[in-house]
């Protein structure tokens, strides 16, 4: 209990750091989003700055600073410019997205990965081996952007799989369980494009996790005591082997948001990706400090959990 | 074995992407306004008798305006051409020779993925090199010193990883002028990549550096008064070498992506000069790109690269394991 509250805290020292920092660095930035209506010749002179004081722009840093805090808190994360509202709501309604897309994406990759992983461990050293560990090394030169655009061409061609968003037109009006149905039809292309980028790393971790487990001595003593295949995979290797793959499950978490940013973008899909790229060519700095901001906090939750299912797996580091 | 062969790989890929200027059939700029969309060219070397010729030889192209597709016109051979005008092969116009096809302004899509090879090329080998020095300098600085230089050092390192990397990279790009020129766009991007990822060198080179302080060679130069600046110069760099080439190949590919991925997002490199990023925004048009599937030639290209990088961090990571298992350790 000790342990998480620490961690807890420790992680919400980072996100507070993480805060202050791009703030500062947002404050740095030149030009901002009234700049270009000052080269605009139709805009009044002097319309920028009355605008930029009604936003309270001319205020100094830290004032800003705290403001933007307080209005963190009333969940507003300040004020989009572009969209004319608070940033908030519109974080909101693309979080879910990104996580729906995230989470079914590595459940169905570990899914994958660890049994291929144990198959290719307990096969290592063999033709099977060196065939699995080519394949994946060419999977892994191949990077999402490409990946993303043939499966997409692929697509619009067959008409199997529709090219692009979250949901049909028209799907409001349809039956809960077909809308379901359509939004998991329009999930299997940037779902597909995820586990296929994860896939080759993961099973790799797995391989060599698995195989430094079925090597150590207690392994080989568990074996001669004839103790049954399953039984000593399931009881005596797995668990051996567990540490390093939920590091992993931690580690990967920044790669896996990192490539959803970019399929969200490709396929259209309604998560934090596209409105980060708006946010970034409108020039919107609080969205973009939203948007940030809520990729931190995924991120930092994402390795709280990991670090937590760690100490539940793994007892040495209860007892240290 | 597989070293010496990854290694030529990767040399050849580079070769040709440095000598664009050379091996490229045609300028990235140059356009052929009236031959958009040309398929990749055929190379005969028997004519349309059905003799046989040494010198290959494409046939001039028709347009065809109902079908929107080219034919070729068998009284039109041309000839193609080695070294002629500076170039290591061509055709004479008004014959044109389009190898990988050309995109929508005629420009010759094999000629602009080689000149494109050089801005992502270069731009992952300078950002990589920017990182490892500024994660050589960070790591050996932490790891040398210890106690609370060290904590701040890695402490500071954490905030670059409380961001997924793709995000931490755009949210950089998003509070720079958007609109600069390409050689603006080039020194931004190798700038912010390789300042953004020098988190994981450093971490990597302050544990080489942590365990080397103790080695009983560097305690030694210390009693012999040696200054902190000699110890690590002479003693403590020299043994991260090895970390910090594996390291290379492992930044390197992750970079020249990064460029892609950034210029193909309209945040990096952008036109006129070609990059293989902005090349591939052309195949984003998926209902055109079925019917001009060479325009994902820049993509392909990214490929062979990445199999060569990965195949070299692959061999450098297992080497110091074969030889330990070499020597029974």
């Amino acid at each position: 209990m000790r342990y998480a509250a620490r961690r807890l805290v420790h992680s919400l020292v980072l996100l507070a750091a993480v805060s202050v920092l791009s703030f500062l660095f947002a404050d740095l930035a030149p030009g901002d989003f009234f700049t270009e209506m000052r080269l605009d010749p139709l805009v009044p002179a002097g319309t920028a700055e009355a605008l930029r004081v009604r936003h309270g722009l001319d205020r100094p840093l830290p004032v800003r600073y705290v403001a933007w805090l307080g209005s963190m808190a009333r969940g507003e994360f300040g004020y989009s410019l572009a969209y004319n509202g608070a940033v908030g709501p519109l974080l909101r309604q693309r979080i879910p997205g990104t996580l729906l897309l995230t989470a079914t994406a590595t459940l169905l990759a570990w899914l994958i990965a660890i049994p291929l992983g144990i198959w290719n461990a307990a096969n290592r050293d063999t033709w099977k081996d060196s065939i699995l560990k080519v394949a994946l090394s060419i999977l892994l030169s191949i990077p999402d952007l490409l990946l993303a655009v043939i499966l997409l061409v692929l697509a619009v061609e067959t008409g199997w799989l529709p090219a692009g968003g979250m949901h049909a037109p028209g799907a409001d009006s349809w039956s809960t369980a077909d809308r379901i149905r359509d939004t998991m039809r329009h999930m299997v292309i940037p779902v597909a494009v995820l586990v296929i980028g994860m896939l080759p790393t993961l099973v790799r971790h797995v391989r060599s996790a698995v195989a430094n487990a079925m090597e150590s001595p207690f392994a080989l003593a568990a074996r001669a005591h004839g103790i049954p295949r399953s039984r000593l995979l399931f009881r005596h290797i797995l668990p051996a082997a567990l540490n390093p793959l939920v590091s992993l499950f931690g580690f990967s978490l920044g790669t896996l948001l990192s490539a959803s940013l970019l399929v969200e973008v490709l396929v259209g899909w309604p998560g934090l990706g596209p409105l980060f790229l708006e946010a970034i060519m409108a020039r919107d700095f609080a969205l973009v400090l939203g948007v940030v901001m809520s990729s931190a906090a995924l991120l930092i939750t994402g390795n709280l959990i990991a670090d937590l299912l760690l100490y539940r797996a793994d007892p040495r580091i209860r007892t240290s | 074995m597989k070293l010496p062969l990854t290694l030529v790989w990767l040399a050849v890929l580079h070769t040709l992407v440095l000598l664009a200027g050379w091996v490229a059939p045609y300028d990235y700029a140059e356009q052929h306004r009236d031959y958009p969309f040309v398929p990749p060219t055929r190379i005969h070397f028997s004519d349309a008798a059905g003799r046989f010729h040494l010198r290959p030889f494409v046939y001039g192209l028709t347009a065809n305006s109902t079908t929107a597709d080219y034919r070729e016109d068998r009284g039109r051979p041309y000839p193609v051409e080695f070294f002629v005008g500076g170039r290591l092969f061509g055709v004479a116009p008004p014959g044109v020779l389009f190898l990988w096809g050309s995109d929508g302004y005629g420009r010759d899509v094999l000629s602009r993925v080689l000149y494109g090879g050089r801005i992502s090329l270069l731009t992952g080998l300078v950002a990589a090199f920017l990182s490892l020095s500024l994660g050589l300098f960070w790591g050996t600085l932490a790891g040398f010193h210890g106690g609370s230089v060290d904590r701040l050092l890695m402490r500071g390192a954490e905030l670059f990883l409380a961001l997924p990397w793709l995000y931490l990279l755009l949210g950089v790009r998003a509070f720079l002028p958007l609109y600069i020129s390409p050689t603006q766009a080039f020194f931004l991007l190798v700038a912010i990549i390789g300042t953004v990822g020098w988190v994981r060198p450093a971490r990597i080179v302050r544990g080489v550096a942590l365990s080397a302080r103790e080695r009983g060679f560097v305690l030694a130069a210390r009693g012999f008064g040696a200054s902190s600046w000699y110890l690590m110069r002479r003693h403590i760099l020299p043994l991260t070498w090895s970390v910090v080439l594996t390291q290379a190949t492992i930044l390197i590919p992750q970079y020249i992506v990064a460029e892609v991925t950034l210029s193909f997002l309209g945040l990096g490199v952008g036109e006129p000069v070609p990059s293989w990023g902005n090349m591939l925004v052309e195949a984003r048009q998926y209902h055109s790109l079925i019917s001009h599937t060479w325009l994902l030639a820049p993509g392909l290209a990214i490929v062979p690269l990445l199999l060569g990088y990965l195949t070299l961090a692959d061999t450098l990571l297992e080497r110091p394991k074969r030889m330990a298992a070499k020597l029974h350790l």
